[in-house]
């Protein structure tokens, strides 16, 4: 019962940790902000999950994916062809030349709806479409890449081209994906509105709790094996090949795990916000989930989630008062974050705690106050 | 015709691919502000010419081959300071370097757009750069596209005879093949590094420059070409100046046959796909040189 406890929350600083931020997000927020302000917190929440995912697999495996967009983009569309084929029915779209298909299709002059958004029309295929599609898109990238040794820099480049790929050709077949301005007007989940603000309170809580489980379940890999394998595979590869690990089997893994959060931060996304289109899929946002990541430290679960809420709180604030600033002050966190701050947001709170625990100890020379698991991050290239 | 729009596209990508087959086949530093730099040699041919056209007209007609020098001269200016400032501190971890050279392309982005406004600009061309050649009835060729072309072909020409036959070409060399070596046979290493990035980045504004012949110039105009240009590069194969010479002549030629045949974006797209299946079986690109890492 301990062992497990342990390892799902990594121990009493775990869970006080975990403790905190649920409370930040489950009752501070909420009784703090109002409901226009609350859904926005609940769509940069969306981000954590692509973040979370970036972590183990960036942080953890030490590779870095910039094409984190386009799974968030396959839940994303994955769950609006479900609202957009419920928004569309028979009734409501009846000016049409041809009723009960998405308007898109309509004015590009498609009569039929297209074979693979058939299956959209149920709810189950849809939810379990949303983690299942980009789990094997990222499986067939991961086992081709990973097994061939494609890491480093090679991985990232060819992952941002598969984010501009993705974006080109959503953007390009306009009829079936509904082109650059992507799926839109998505009013209702089963009949439920999910515009009102009471849907928004309910879907703001779900994403949440989400978030705390896939933390916990992040948690609970990262303190077994695996997590032992992606540290000594990050920092010392061959040794690992060379002890008889298939070492690309365990990149393969993290890769699909962290599409299939990415998954459902852009399915939970498109419930809150209510529209997806290819600007969330392409090099830009991939590459800014990678920074939310950096910002909160790029080895700790929780650091990315305050990492993704300050900097989109920070362009909030920016783009609302000083629109030509917020450009500048992007490229500088990112300059900033790798040059001066490479352990992030969690590299500064484990420095202030380094400092302040001898302090403690000295007042209270009995008590020893556990160091986390967090470790310290070597080079994640070596040479 | 077709096959001109090849040719043309083959030259845009060699001279976008040139600078960086230096900086990230030669060096290895992921330098994704590479469109920037392009966009700053593009604002300078802007500059000059507002400054010709305004204060000395009679000169109007010369400029543009000033203009382009300067362009170089500005670029290659901005990367020393840049790698004095940040590159030098993070070669020993590329990913990091990735993210801080988008950083700065975020930044020089937004410099250009409050320096030159988020209006594209374009500069008064000379009028020798105007018009089209007509050898016979059906065809036309655009003088522009002929003086791009010739443009890729004598800077090509350079960098080959400057890498492969000059002295400072070789230390660059050496460099990159055994730092620790080339600094035991008396080279300054890190002088190389700098000036090698700063090389690069000056090749990249005179590409920048060749670009305002053809189009116009807008804040991220640079960041449109970035991932076709690493494409290039890491198609070819890094640090072989061959290799990127025939991945930029092969993706060209494909891109322009496919959009024929293909509607809209979707040739492109092809042509993407069909790099990174390459990529996957043969990670290594094309012409791979046989140097363990």
């Amino acid at each position: 019962m301990k062992a497990i406890y342990n390892r799902l929350f990594g121990g009493t600083t775990g869970v006080v940790q975990l403790g905190i931020l649920a409370a930040i997000l489950m009752i501070v927020l909420p009784l703090s902000l109002d409901i226009f302000r609350l859904n926005l917190v609940g769509k940069y929440l969306t981000y954590a999950f692509v973040a979370l995912g970036l972590v183990l697999l960036w942080g953890k495996a030490g590779v870095l994916s910039l094409g984190q967009g386009v799974f968030f983009g396959l839940g994303g569309y994955c769950m609006a062809m479900f609202l957009k084929l419920e928004a569309s029915d028979p009734i409501s779209t009846k000016i049409q030349s041809t009723p009960g298909i998405p308007d898109f299709m309509d004015w590009n002059q498609i009569t039929q709806l297209p074979a693979f958004w058939m299956p959209f029309k149920s709810l189950p295929f849809t939810l379990l479409a949303v983690v299942v599609v980009p789990s094997i898109v990222a499986f067939v990238l991961g086992v081709a890449m990973f097994k061939r040794r494609v890491g480093g820099v090679y991985f990232a480049i060819i992952t941002q081209a598969l984010a501009l790929i993705l974006s080109l050709a959503i953007d390009g077949n306009q009829g079936y994906t509904g082109g650059r301005n992507g799926i839109t007007d998505l009013r209702t989940l089963l009949g439920w509105d999910i515009r009102s603000s009471h849907a928004q309170y309910l879907l703001y809580f779900t994403t949440c709790g989400l978030l705390v489980l896939a933390i916990v379940l992040s948690q609970w890999m990262l303190s077994g094996k695996l997590g032992k394998m992606l540290l000594a595979m990050r920092d010392r590869e061959d040794r690992v090949r060379f002890s008889g690990y298939d070492v690309s089997m365990f990149k393969v893994f993290t890769f699909c795990f962290a599409a299939a959060l990415s998954g459902v931060g852009g399915a939970l996304f498109v419930l809150q916000v209510g529209f997806i289109s290819p600007s969330l899929v392409g090099i830009v946002p991939s590459i800014e989930m990678v920074i939310f990541a950096a910002v909160g430290g790029r080895v700790s679960l929780l650091g990315a989630v305050y990492g993704t809420l300050l900097v989109n709180t920070g362009k909030s604030l920016f783009s609302e008062n000083f629109p030509q600033l917020w450009l500048f002050a992007m490229g500088g966190l990112f300059i900033a974050v790798v040059v001066l701050f490479p352990n992030g947001l969690a590299g500064v709170v484990e420095l202030i705690r380094k400092k302040v625990s001898p302090f403690l100890k000295n007042l209270r020379t009995s008590s020893t106050l556990p160091t986390s698991g967090s470790t310290p991050l070597p080079s994640p290239d070596k040479p | 015709m077709q096959s001109f729009a090849g040719f043309s596209l083959f030259s845009v990508l060699l001279l976008m691919a040139l600078g960086l087959a230096i900086i990230f086949g030669q060096m290895g530093v992921v330098n994704l502000a590479h469109g920037e730099f392009m966009a700053l040699g593009a604002y300078t041919v802007y500059l000059s010419s507002t400054v010709v056209h305004t204060y000395l007209p009679a000169l109007a007609p010369y400029y543009f081959v000033i203009a382009i020098v300067i362009a170089f001269l500005v670029a290659g200016l901005t990367g020393w300071l840049v790698e004095w400032s940040l590159i030098r501190f993070l070669y020993k971890r590329p990913l990091d370097t990735l993210l801080a050279t988008w950083g700065l392309s975020l930044i020089m982005q937004q410099s250009f757009r409050s320096i030159f406004g988020a209006r594209e600009v374009t500069p008064t061309l000379p009028e020798w750069l105007m018009g089209s050649f007509k050898p016979s009835e059906s065809i036309d060729i655009p003088i522009n596209g002929v003086f791009v072309m010739g443009l890729t072909l004598a800077l090509t020409l350079g960098i080959w005879l400057f890498m492969y036959r000059s002295r400072i070409g070789l230390q660059m060399r050496a460099t990159v093949q055994n730092r620790v070596m080339s600094g035991a046979a008396g080279i300054n290493t890190r002088l190389v590094d700098r000036f090698t990035f700063s090389l690069g980045c000056g090749i990249a504004g005179v590409a920048g420059a060749a670009f305002t012949t053809i189009g116009s110039t807008g804040p991220d105009s640079g960041s449109r070409y970035i991932v076709d240009t690493f494409l290039v590069v890491v198609f070819g194969g890094t640090a072989s100046l061959m290799g990127t010479i025939a991945s930029a002549f092969g993706i060209a030629q494909g891109q322009s046959i496919l959009e024929f045949f293909l509607k809209g974006t979707m040739g492109k797209v092809a042509v993407l796909m069909v790099i990174v299946l390459v990529l996957m079986i043969r990670p290594q690109g094309l012409f791979a040189s046989k140097i363990r890492s």
